[in-house]
């Protein structure tokens, strides 16, 4: 077979296998507490209406924007936990900002936008300042950045909060009407639109490619989550390299809000805004191999799970939550099928080169010991 | 050397035949032959690493293994430790098939490896560093005390269990690696390139404590480039060219020419001084440079020297006297250095790491693995790494893919790199081809001066010569060079002048024309006082 067909092959396969071994875990987990096997997946299988679709594409950009925030840390061999507290200081942080309408129109975003990444980037900030000069593990830091994040922003919230009417839900004031982020209209028939924020996720997605992949700063990056000692002797100040990344990370992670908070009512950050998003990118990176297409796969597939379960306990009475079993199984299993996918490949390849060489030596007229071998 | 049998603990007056002097072992009934290797084949993606090799280790005995960078040597003996698995062949040890499938398996079967980077936890002492891994053996206390000095009585280790490992020289921490291996019970023992990172004193001492492994039965596997040392040392020879063995010869039968010879087909170079190009132009000036260690010692005490335009200044020193920080502060490595550090002309003690390298100064490490390498990036990143703020590598902050594939095949071609290609990992390189890479990519970009630590280490004869070559070369065009070498043959070859360096100073100056290896070496240690050329005085003012 063609080498390079194979390798496509390959990288596609990999992926299946850990989704196929992901719902194999699933289907045993059904089995062992009597629910219908059958009619679950059907359910989630199925082709999702219009309005889930839309669903599914807004729930995936938040999801890919949290993916792409940890795997750059990923990069660097730096486990960014605290994607999910970095994510929440920064969304209220552009909801103050924006609720405020200092400026008008789309500069309120604009500026909203480049508050969150700040804010972002300094949260993150700390734990690569800690890390760089203390050496404090980046896990541990984050961690707790993440209990410090809810609290704070608890705490600064009943400070700037306006009331809801008729409801003791509290938030910033929303952002007004000309600075928020338009919708696409996909489907004229259903009320639900794509987040235009989309666009300027799949832009993140195209200068996270570019920067880690073509530029000097994207190799030094790589350099050092390779070897640290190497980067030292080849003129990369590591130091500096953890604090950038762990403020990448950050101003991305502070993205990760935004959809929602410029595209969704009440247009405010309060204290039932959507959370755990930062984690659920840690499994997305993971399964998305660290690379932009791979992580927006990912985000959809975790989406779609998402979108087609919530029906589960309707039709079928089995909980949702048992997709979320399926997600984080899936994130084991890819480890599991990307190793056993790279050793079938290696054997694959050693196998060509024996029979390469058995070929060019039976031409030489030199049988060589390995013809032999390479025959059993 | 045959007679060492005769003072044997146990040798009987007819000793002189290895069978006989071992018909005391119990297993010594299946035969003389301690391990077996039969038909041995392994691939690896594009290469052939191992193929029908075929060598019996005979009991009692040192064998040496000898081959060109990436012949198949160090892949055969991981196959031998059970680190990887052979595709064909069979492994017999003491007559008995085995199948090694973990290094437990061989250590279990009585075999055991020193692998050229040391493997010992600096911070713990020599037993404890001894015990790790072994407690089920005897305990960690006063038995495996005892066992461990009684190992070292008997072969003449000289170790003390209780000295920490990082106050122990390259020699010894050698010593305390062999006496991991036996306190497991070891008696085939594996040394891949175990003299590269040794002074010749330092080597006689651990021949003659092979000698002595010998002498009590046990067989000793032994990989070298240096190929006097194996002829000196070993009892048979087993050449190995392109994965497959060519060759088992009897040292006293043959040259080392004739060995360079089966083993790549071509002669053995001796560096040779040529005319000298030193220049009045200063290119590299070193004053007062000092460096303290955590605990406060100097271990580098106002280290001041020259070096001129096409000029190569050798080091000399046993491992582990400050030779690794001077290069480090240099290239501006270490943090807290003290003393200035002038390259032509403008002071770079204040300059980055990578200021420095941009100013000209090619690196190439001691340790390839640590500082030179990212072993899971293609050949081609490894030539950016180091020059990924340069042509042509990189452009205005872009790497430029296309160009270092180019640039990297370049120097696969000039340097001899045997790899598949500029796609696969460095890791899948062997040791020396990594090495002629890593020479290869610092002497790109014209560099000013080159500070090499060992740049022929564990490079095979004819590389070795190719990489002089480049050296010289570089140097007639006006390239400084700061050479760090155990190799004295080597320092002594290739220097415009030598300095000594003990205890983090510099203790006298040497012409290389004028001196031996044998003062050399005692100067190192710093025994006798031996007489300098030259006064450090003179050179310096
Ligand atoms: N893990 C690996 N993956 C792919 N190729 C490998 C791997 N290990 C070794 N090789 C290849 O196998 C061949 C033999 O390598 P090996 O390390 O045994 O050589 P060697 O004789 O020890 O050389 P040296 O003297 O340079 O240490 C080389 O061509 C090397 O590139
Ligand atoms: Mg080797």
């Amino acid at each position: 077979m063609n080498v390079r067909l194979t390798k496509v092959a390959l990288a596609i396969g990999a992926p299946l296998l850990a989704l196929a071994l992901a719902f194999a875990i699933t289907s045993l987990v059904l089995l062992a507490a009597g629910d219908p096997v059958g009619e679950v997946w059907a359910q989630i299988i199925s082709w999702p209406e219009a309005r889930n679709q839309v669903n599914i594409l807004n729930n995936a950009t938040v999801l890919f924007l949290s993916g792409l925030a940890v795997s750059i840390g990923f990069r660097m061999n730096l486990f960014n936990i605290g994607v999910d507290g970095q994510y929440r200081v920064a969304v209220f942080a552009a909801a103050a900002v924006a609720g405020e309408g200092w400026l008008p129109g789309y500069l309120n975003t604009a500026l909203a936008i480049v508050c969150a990444m700040l804010a972002g980037a300094a949260w993150a900030g700390i734990a690569g300042v800690l890390k760089a000069t203390r050496g404090v593990s980046e896990v541990i830091a984050t961690i707790m950045l993440n209990f410090i994040a809810t609290a704070l922003v608890a705490y600064l919230l009943a400070k700037v909060a306006v009331r809801e009417e008729g409801s003791n839900v509290i938030g910033t004031a929303p952002v007004p009407e000309g600075s928020r982020i338009p919708g696409i209209q996909m489907w004229s028939d259903i009320p639900t639109e794509i987040y235009g924020f989309i666009v300027f996720a799949v832009l993140v997605g195209v200068a996270y490619w570019f920067t880690l992949n073509k530029t000097r700063f994207g190799f030094e990056l790589r350099a050092t989550g390779r070897s640290a000692s190497a980067a030292v002797a080849s003129g990369i100040s590591v130091r500096r390299m953890t604090i950038t990344t762990m403020m990448l990370s950050g101003a991305v992670a502070g993205l990760v809000g935004l959809p929602i908070l410029f595209g969704t009512s009440p247009y405010n950050y309060g204290s039932t805004f959507q959370s755990g998003l930062g984690f659920a990118g840690i499994a997305i990176a993971l399964l998305g191999r660290n690379h932009p297409v791979g992580i927006a796969l990912g985000a959809l597939l975790f989406a779609f799970l998402d979108e087609q379960s919530n029906p589960l306990q309707i039709l079928v009475g089995v909980s949702p939550d048992i997709v979320a079993i399926t997600q984080g199984v899936i994130v084991l299993t890819v480890v599991v099928s990307y190793e056993l996918v790279r050793r079938y490949g290696a054997r694959l390849e050693q196998r060509r080169v024996a029979a390469q060489l058995a070929r060019e030596s039976a031409a030489a007229k030199d049988p060589r010991p390995t013809t032999k071998e390479a025959a059993r | 050397m045959d007679d060492l049998v005769v003072h044997g603990p146990l040798a009987r007056p007819e000793g002189s035949s290895l069978v006989t002097s071992l018909s005391r072992d119990a297993s010594a009934a299946t035969g003389e032959v301690a391990v077996r290797l039969r038909g041995i084949g392994k691939r690896f993606p594009g290469v052939i690493a191992n193929d029908d090799i075929n060598i019996d280790v005979a009991r009692g005995s040192i064998h040496a293994v000898v081959g060109e960078n990436g012949a198949g040597k160090s892949t055969l003996m991981k196959i031998l430790y059970g680190v990887q698995p052979p595709d064909s062949g069979t492994i017999e040890v003491n007559g008995t098939e085995l199948a090694l499938s973990t290094p437990a398996d061989a250590i279990k079967a009585g075999i055991g490896m020193v692998f050229q980077h040391f493997m010992l936890a600096d911070n713990l002492t020599v037993l404890e560093n001894v015990v790790l891994g072994a407690e089920s053996l005897h305990g960690i206390g006063g038995a495996a005390r005892a066992k461990v000095a009684e190992i070292s009585a008997a072969y003449g280790l000289g170790i003390d269990p209780d000295r920490r490992v990082e106050d122990l020289g390259v020699g010894a921490r050698q010593r305390v690696e062999i006496l991991k291996v036996l306190y497991r019970g070891a008696r085939i023992i594996i040394l891949d390139e175990p003299t590269a990172v040794l002074v010749p004193q330092e080597v006689d001492e651990l021949f003659g404590n092979l000698r002595e492994l010998k002498r009590e039965g046990l067989s000793v596997i032994f990989i070298s480039h240096k190929l006097d040392e194996v002829l000196s040392v070993a009892d048979e020879i087993t050449v190995i060219r392109r994965g497959t063995t060519v060759a088992t010869v009897d040292p006293r039968s043959v040259t080392s020419r004739q060995l360079a010879e089966l083993m790549v087909g071509s002669e053995l170079p001796t560096p040779q001084t040529e005319a000298s190009t030193v220049t009045d132009e200063v290119m590299l000036s070193v004053r007062g440079l000092g460096l303290r260690g955590p605990d406060g010692r100097a271990v580098l005490d106002d280290i001041s020297f020259d070096i001129h335009r096409g000029e190569i200044l050798g080091i000399a020193g046993v491992e582990g006297n400050g030779q690794s920080e001077l290069v480090e502060a240099v290239m501006g490595m270490r943090g807290g250095a003290e003393g200035a550090v002038v390259l032509s002309g403008r002071d770079i003690a204040g300059l980055s790491t990578r200021a420095r390298r941009e100013a000209g100064i090619g690196y190439v490490p001691e340790d390839r693995h640590r500082h030179g390498l990212l072993l899971d990036a293609p050949l081609w990143e490894n030539r950016v790494l180091g020059h990924q703020t340069r042509e042509p590598s990189a452009r205005r902050g872009v790497i430029r893919r296309r160009a270092a594939r180019a640039d990297t095949q370049r120097i696969i071609d000039a340097y001899d790199v045997r790899t598949p290609g500029t796609e696969v990992p460095a890791r899948a390189l062997s040791g020396g081809n990594q090495q002629k890479l890593i020479v290869g990519r610092e002497m790109s970009a014209d560099p000013v001066l080159l500070i090499a630590s060992h740049p022929t280490r564990g490079v095979d004869v004819g590389a070795q010569g190719a990489i002089w070559d480049h050296i010289k070369r570089a140097r007639r065009e006006g390239l400084a060079v700061l050479l760090i070498s155990a190799d004295l043959d080597e320092l002594i070859g290739l220097s415009d002048r030598i300095e000594v360096v003990l205890r983090g100073r510099l203790v006298g100056t040497f012409d290389p024309s004028a001196v031996t290896p044998e003062e050399l070496g005692s100067a190192m240690t710093g025994a006798g006082d031996a007489a300098p050329t030259t006064t450090t005085e003179e050179t310096r003012g």
